[in-house]
């Protein structure tokens, strides 16, 4: 295949940034996509070019590193994959391919199509934990039994990426998507209903000074998100959120 | 230097409590005038740095990628092994270490393994009371499945994505703690030197890679959890920021590297496609409960297959070659990861290979899916013998258990694996030896530890499989917190370690030094030309099968290869920006060292053992051959050129367990 490329390049935080073209020829159906950008930045070195900088690291989908919005979409055409899973295959002969930085106001560009996630991790900071000590002297963990149609629930939840691609599609760039996954995997389980009102509480308000915009259910998070994360997590987190509000 | 591993007097079973009971303790109220530096988050790196900065340490933790919680145990898929003994099927603490050991074929340290079974309950317990959402059965009661190499249920799991929910389990437990301020997290730097003043580790020089910056970080004391270093064969399914760079600096700075030669070779991955392959994924070994594996029986089969004529559902199942249950009747499908990549091999070698490439066979769930299909239909009151009732049933079973699996490789081959076998051939998956370790997991330098798969020591030559997830946790919650603390009762009235030393001008100096050649250098080839070079010297000679000749030319290879290296790479860009091709050109720096080094080691050890397979040392039946004169840990000391490392042995001396042949007949 050959395509046409346009590409966000943006030298650093405070530069302007702008489209820029490459054409790519031989590229084979059965390269991910990362990969083809891996033969783009090898031929941009071997001429004394700069590569193009994008977030990648397991390459199979789990770790949460790549982004990039892939004409007008996170992760790219595919369903239910990363873009380190989407493969050449989903493109033809000719296309011309948008590559774009994941944008919100909550993820500064670092440089290229390397964005700032770290605000995801100062909401997780605010509360996205049980407070067990690690010392191994808990009870046993067959001591309460879990129903399993909750620990399944909870564990959906819990498969969250951490990607951002919820944040990237929503217009409002909104978070709600990935604060409801954390907030709902320990409303779902009786080890989280200890913290539950604060944990709530408290991350909504990170989120909420994290810059992230309001929700207003458009469930654009929903079919982009690779990892099918339920907006019913969305109204999980509000009913936590209106419950712990009236204790509050 | 002598080796001590430090191994406490006393009856096997009592060591580690006897241990705990008189090692030096510091009080809470000194441990806040002390500051533990962590490299790495995974589960060994992320446990340690929660427990240590929960128990009152001030801790440092650092990481390359932008979050904690991208650490490469975040891939691992099948689960965690602990002797629970739940399903009541003969597990104990004894048959967890005997099945490690013996896995290990022989090569692994008794107490150091005991020590590892006796805290791998305690996980469980731990990782529960965290919030991590195990699979469990319809009584609410945590599930159990097997692995290869043991002949009990005693491995916890959720779904494919075992790694992930620990791993975020420990994230967890970081973040409450970077809330509270004591740990405080370094995302996006990464270590390039280990700094050690008057004999002990001070601290380390990091390079934050938004900015380039070269930072000095003090300490009393150095954790690495760092992982493994099978990045060196360039293709394997580790992530591709995985790199030895912190174990190499620390090896440099005084710290022996244990049995580099030991990998782990995983016999279910997705084949490779073409040249452009950046990394290979892995299909859990969990899937080896349920499919099965085989080949054609008959060349003219095999020859229909790849050339598109036969397709694999179409073979009679006296026509199919399941070799793994010809060979192995007692393990079957569920050997142990080394032997099933061997014997993949060896029906590959030998033209049986089912793709174009021929280095493939299928592992095939169609058995699974009726089985599993009938019984719901049993279970449903449905005709069990009508294939349209059973196989819609059967593979909803199978989907709830490996799904996000089977949606993995559906992406990557296009084919879909509940109509047709997947196919599968072995790849570089996890790296048994590492920089060793005394029985306090800390390193031949003083303050320098090394932690989860950074250290060689419970493994033996091959790692049996969701014992990875169980080492970096027991370390990192259970081992690392107690030893640590042994070590750091000596500093409560050090104060703070200082930056402003010779020792931290140096360390920088040489940091900045090794920058500067890279990003002036005036070279032609990009940094991944001499990866992939270096990466098919290594499959090629140090892969699944090693010979005295091969291995002699890898050294010279390397070793050439490493000088053109430094002669003609090019690093675009500055030193002083986000710049991953420097990023990159640093860590292949130290891997064309290290592939060295592991070739020598694999030239030295004239046996086979587990991962480790010589020709020149095997059965007849063409098993691997340990030979008693190598019973002993390969322990190098750096002095300069890896040609010139000086091998230190520590004896293994096997009191509880008797050593035997290891048959899985």
């Amino acid at each position: 295949m050959n395509l046409t490329l346009k590409i966000w390049r943006q030298k650093n935080a405070n530069d302007k940034g702008k489209m820029t073209d490459y054409q790519i020829s031989d590229v084979s159906p059965d390269m991910s996509f990362l990969e083809m950008l891996d033969v783009l930045n090898n031929q941009l070195i071997e001429k004394g070019d700069e590569p193009v900088a994008f977030d990648h690291d397991c390459r199979e989908g789990i770790c949460g590193m790549c982004s990039l919005y892939i004409n007008g979409e996170a992760h790219g055409p595919d369903r239910g994959v990363t873009t380190c899973q989407l493969h050449m295959r989903k493109f033809k002969d000719g296309d011309t391919i948008y590559i774009e930085p994941f944008r919100a106001k909550a993820f500064p560009v670092i440089k290229d199509l390397v964005v700032d996630r770290s605000a995801f991790d100062r909401v997780q900071h605010a509360g996205g934990f049980i407070s067990v000590n690690t010392s191994g002297n808990t009870q046993d963990a067959n001591a309460i039994p879990i129903n399993k149609h909750d620990a399944d629930k909870s564990f959906d939840a819990a498969t969250c990426i951490g990607c951002g691609a919820c944040v990237a599609s929503c217009k409002n760039s909104s978070a709600m998507l990935f604060v409801s996954a954390k907030v709902s995997q320990f409303a779902l389980l009786p080890q989280g209903q200890v913290e539950a009102t604060d944990r709530v509480l408290n991350m909504v308000k990170q989120m909420d000074e994290e810059g992230f915009g309001n929700c207003t259910n458009t469930g654009a998070c929903e079919v982009e998100c690779p990892k099918g994360i339920s907006l019913e997590n969305i109204a999980r987190m509000n009913s936590e959120y209106l419950k712990a509000s009236l204790k509050g | 230097m002598a080796l001590d591993s430090k191994i406490p007097q006393g009856p096997l079973a009592e060591k580690w409590t006897k241990y705990k009971n008189e090692i030096n303790l510091v009080n809470p109220a000194n441990k806040r005038l002390i500051d533990v530096i962590v490299v790495g988050t995974g589960l060994a790196g992320g446990s340690a740095a929660a427990t240590l900065a929960e128990l009152g340490y001030n801790v440092k933790a650092f990481c390359f990628q932008d979050s904690p919680r991208r650490a490469h145990s975040i891939a691992a898929q099948g689960g965690i092994n602990a002797a629970k003994n739940y399903q009541g099927d003969g597990d104990s603490t004894y048959r967890l270490f005997y099945d490690t050991v013996k896995g290990g074929d022989y090569r692994s340290r008794e107490a150091n393994v005991y020590r590892l079974a006796e805290v791998s309950a305690n996980i469980i317990d731990q990782c529960v009371a965290q919030g991590v959402p195990f699979a469990r059965d319809y009584g609410g009661l945590l599930d159990n499945r097997s692995f290869g190499g043991v002949l009990v249920s005693r491995t916890f799991y959720a779904k494919g994505q075992t790694g992930q929910q620990l791993l975020l389990g420990a994230y967890s437990a970081m973040n409450r703690q970077i809330g509270r301020g004591k740990i405080k997290m370094y995302n996006r730097h990464e270590m390039l030197d280990v700094v050690i003043v008057d004999g002990k580790a001070r601290g380390i020089i990091a390079r934050n890679l938004v900015t380039g910056e070269i930072e000095r970080h003090s300490a009393h004391a150095v954790v690495l959890g760092t992982g493994g270093y099978g990045n060196v064969f360039f293709l394997s399914t580790n992530a591709m920021g995985s790199n030895v760079t912190a174990a190499w600096k620390a090896h440099k700075r005084g710290a022996y590297f244990a049995n580099p030669c030991y990998t782990q070779i995983h016999p279910t991955c997705i084949p490779v496609s073409g040249d452009h392959q950046s990394k290979l994924t892995l299909m859990s070994e969990s899937l080896r409960n349920d499919g099965r594996i085989w080949v054609p029986k008959h060349m003219k089969d095999v020859e229909a297959i790849r050339a598109g004529k036969l397709k694999p559902t179409d073979l009679a199942e006296e026509d199919r070659d399941y070799y793994l249950e010809r060979r192995y009747p007692a393990f079957g499908n569920l050997v142990p990861r080394d032997v099933a990549s061997r014997a993949a091999k060896e029906r590959c070698d030998a033209g049986y290979g089912v793709n174009a490439t021929g280095e493939a066979v299928y592992l095939d769930f169609a058995a699974a899916i009726e089985r599993y299909g009938k019984e719901q239909a049993h279970v449903k009151g449905l005709d069990e013998n009508d294939p349209k009732v059973y196989l819609p049933l059967g593979k909803d079973v199978v989907k709830t258990k490996y799904g996000n699996l089977f949606q993995m490789y559906e992406k990557i081959v296009d084919e879909n694996p509940y109509e047709t076998p997947m196919m599968i051939y072995p790849a570089v998956h996890y790296t048994m030896g590492g920089i060793w370790v005394d029985y306090n997991l800390q390193t031949t330098v003083p303050g320098l530890y090394a932690i989860g798969e950074a250290n060689f020591s419970d493994h033996g030559a091959n790692r049996l499989g969701a014992s990875a997830l169980m080492q970096g946790l027991a370390d990192g919650y259970f081992v690392l917190p107690y030893t640590i603390g042994d070590y750091l009762a000596d500093d409560i009235r050090t104060g703070p370690i200082s930056t402003e030393s010779p020792e931290f001008d140096e360390a920088e100096k040489s940091v900045r030094d090794m920058i500067d050649h890279l990003v002036n250098n005036e070279g032609t080839k990009p940094v991944d030309y001499f990866h992939k070079k270096l990466g098919k010297i290594m499959w090629n000679k140090c892969g699944m099968s090693r010979n005295e000749k091969g291995l002699k030319e890898a050294i010279e290879e390397i070793s050439e290869l490493r000088k053109e290296f430094w002669k003609d790479v090019r690093v675009p860009g500055e030193a002083t920006e986000f710049n991953e091709e420097l990023a990159k050109a640093g860590r292949v720096a130290d891997f064309l060292e290290l592939g060295e080094l592991f070739a020598k080691d694999a030239l030295l050890r004239e046996e086979s053992a587990g991962g480790h397979f010589r020709e020149e040392y095997q059965t007849e039946e063409g098993e691997a051959k340990r030979r008693k004169e190598f019973q002993y840990v390969a322990a190098w000391e750096y002095k300069g050129e890896p040609k010139d490392a000086v091998l230190h042995k520590e004896d293994l001396v096997y009191e509880n367990i008797e050593v035997k042949e290891r048959s899985y007949k």
